[in-house]
């Protein structure tokens, strides 16, 4: 079952140097128990689409075209009160930082208590029930006597398991989880990633993970989109991506990843920068690093080619296997 | 925080010993007190007799283990001005001040917090833009200035309220008080207008930039994404954090409060602890400066540590036997 889908979404700001585009024609969809990885460099995108989708983009930035539906419903005009009941209630949202996503004054069960009830009319004995409850199926050991501590008494992948009872707790459909692991040590990534798949399992949550690292996709997502200068470039089955990646974009970044017991010379790595969002090319964004570079692509833009759920913007694939 | 209280009071104590030092010192800046003491033309047994009687021929740390000893029962001698006792005259003169800072601090918390909070949360409206204006200029212009405009135009223009004095007061003990009279309360109005309002703009510029940088933090874009109300994120989740920085800095101003009565007292003739101190300046009476610099410094110690106890209260992160008994 579909839960999201997000069609040619534009998010634009305006500024003194006329209006910048941070993402453009976006477009994809989540399906209940899936989890879509979203991979890119610094300023590709993915963290603009998760905050266009959770209706939380700082102004004066504004979605300038395109549509956002949960379920079949429109949700990318809603009003803010409106937009403020869904945040949390039906999509949640998990931080990068653990360390600094809890509020350090409010202890942990003060703050899953007070979401619990701001969702769900729920007396405060009912919400306590929840909340650890919660806890504990996040993995907190000892939930009775830890949701009275505050905060810096949790290490940082026990708050990362915090985060995420908060943002699961009033029981969404769909969870953006933005680099949920990148300030994590390497050890907890993993533990942190398997919590992940344990709940989007269980409870048939939906989940976008947005991460710059390939390994977190690979171990994680079941399709992955990539982007590219606020593009989707290619979006797919993880193994089909990863394994045959048909954007050259997408093969270089897999060509980067070392592999162990391979010493070559200089580390494979893709020339050139990403250019930034006021200074994109006319044809294809990525065509000025392109290997494949055809007079094509510095002239028109590729369209992207297939389906919702694989697809391929590049002038280099004529046809895309369904 | 039973340790903490402890450690607490005896690095006051400290404090209090070498405030009791310099108050001490003061005494033998102003020359031998002998000299001031006995006729002029005494002889040198008259003058050790004297010397002798008032202790003044032991060492001088005999000296001061008597002053510190005296001090702590809150007896610093007689006035030399007018030969009063000084506790008798300082205890006169500190209800007029405490009511005095009290009306002022009040005033600048009640008024600058909320200022403070409606400006942060709409930095771009027309009142914000107008009441940092204003508080710019009240953050200026100097307090003498601004009070002495006050009094042209509400006591000698307007004609609404008194420009001196503390108007008629009731006596409760030996505190007496403006609270319990319209005539006190009207003429409580200007002096702690003019003695508020450096703080007044200081807290609600402070409380406004403090809320703006918690509302750019992590925890409060997450509130934000958890669908949580406005109302909770910038009164439950956004002021406890501002007010931890405010306290300290509300803290330290508190003793400015006090320090700077000298010049409220001095503009409205107010009859506090200021004024006492200005004429003990003027007329060199040691005693009464001494015992003023004494009272100042230990409030300003007890300001201090109850501030640090009320960190505790706010941040639970400073709750260092709280956390320990949690693991």
């Amino acid at each position: 079952m579909t839960i999201l889908t997000v069609e040619n979404l534009t998010v634009c700001f305006p500024g003194r140097r006329g209006t910048i585009n941070a993402i453009e024609d976006v477009s994809l969809s989540v399906s209940a128990g899936e989890i879509l990885g979203m991979v890119g460099e610094s300023g590709a995108g993915k963290s603009m689409t998760g905050a266009a989708i959770i209706g939380l983009i700082e102004p004066p930035g504004r979605i300038a075209k395109g549509e956002i539906r949960l379920e079949g419903e429109r949700i990318d005009n809603l009003r803010p009160e409106a937009m403020r009941r869904l945040r949390g209630r039906r999509i949640g949202a998990i931080f990068q930082d653990p360390l600094t996503s809890l509020n350090p004054v409010l202890t942990v069960g003060e703050q899953l208590i007070e979401t619990i009830q701001t969702h769900l009319r729920l007396p405060r004995s009912q919400a306590r029930e929840r909340a650890i409850d919660w806890l504990r199926r996040v993995g907190i050991p000892a939930p009775e006597a830890r949701i009275d501590t505050y905060p810096h008494q949790y290490s940082g992948g026990m708050r990362q398991r915090v985060v995420i009872a908060l943002a699961l707790c009033a029981e969404p459909q769909l969870v953006i989880a933005d680099e949920p692991t990148t300030a994590l040590d390497v050890s907890v990534q993993a533990q942190i990633i398997a919590l992940l798949r344990k709940l989007a399992r269980e409870t048939g949550v939906a989940v976008i993970l947005v991460t710059h690292d390939m390994g977190v996709i690979a171990e994680t997502a079941d399709r992955v989109a990539v982007m590219y200068a606020g593009r989707i470039v290619e979006i797919g089955e993880v193994a089909d991506v990863l394994t045959a990646p048909k954007h050259p974009y997408t093969s270089g970044l897999m060509a980067s990843i070392p592999r162990i017991g391979e010493r070559p010379e200089t580390l494979p790595q893709i020339e050139g920068a990403m250019p930034r969002p006021h200074a994109r090319p006319e044809g294809c964004a990525f065509a000025p690093r392109c290997p494949h570079r055809m007079e094509i692509c510095t002239r028109e833009r590729p369209e992207p080619r297939g389906t919702l759920t694989r697809s391929v913007a590049c002038h280099l694939t004529e046809e895309v296997p369904a | 925080m039973l340790g903490f209280l402890i450690r607490r009071i005896i690095q006051s104590i400290f404090v209090m010993l070498a405030v009791a030092l310099i108050a001490f010192m003061m005494f033998r800046f102003m020359g031998d007190p002998v000299n001031s003491l006995v006729a002029e033309n005494a002889t040198v047994e008259e003058r050790d007799a004297v010397r002798e009687r008032l202790g003044l021929d032991q060492p001088l740390w005999v000296q001061y283990g008597r002053f510190v000893a005296r001090a702590a029962t809150g007896d610093f001698g007689l006035s030399w001005r007018n030969a009063r006792p000084v506790s008798t005259l300082l205890a006169e003169r500190f209800p007029a001040t405490a009511e005095l800072v009290l009306v002022a601090a009040g005033l600048s918390l009640l008024l600058g917090i909320p200022l403070g909070i409606l400006t942060a949360l709409r930095p771009h409206s027309f009142s914000t833009q107008t009441l940092q204006f204003f508080s710019l200029i009240g953050i200026s212009l100097p307090t003498f200035v601004t009070g002495i405009l006050l009094i042209l135009v509400f006591s000698v223009w307007l004609g609404w309220l008194p420009s001196f004095g503390r108007g008629t007061v009731v006596d409760i003990g030996w505190w007496s008080t403006g609270f319990l009279t319209l005539s006190g309360l009207k003429a409580l109005v200007l002096p702690s207008v003019m003695l508020c309002l450096f703080q007044l703009t200081l807290i609600m510029r402070l409380v406004r930039a403090e809320m703006m940088e918690v509302l750019r933090t992590d925890y409060i874009k997450f509130a934000r994404a958890r669908g949580l109300t406005n109302r909770s994120i910038h009164f439950r989740h956004a002021l406890k954090n501002t007010l931890i920085p405010v306290i300290t800095i509300f803290g330290l101003q508190l003793g400015g409060l006090i320090a700077f009565a000298i010049v409220t007292e001095t503009v409205f003739q107010w009859p506090g602890m200021g004024a006492l101190f200005i004429q003990a300046v003027s007329f060199g009476d040691v005693p009464v400066m001494a015992a003023y610099l004494v009272l100042v410094s230990l409030i300003f110690v007890v300001i201090n540590t109850t501030v640090d106890l009320l960190y505790a209260v706010l941040d639970p992160r400073l709750r260092v036997d709280g956390a320990r008994a949690a693991h």
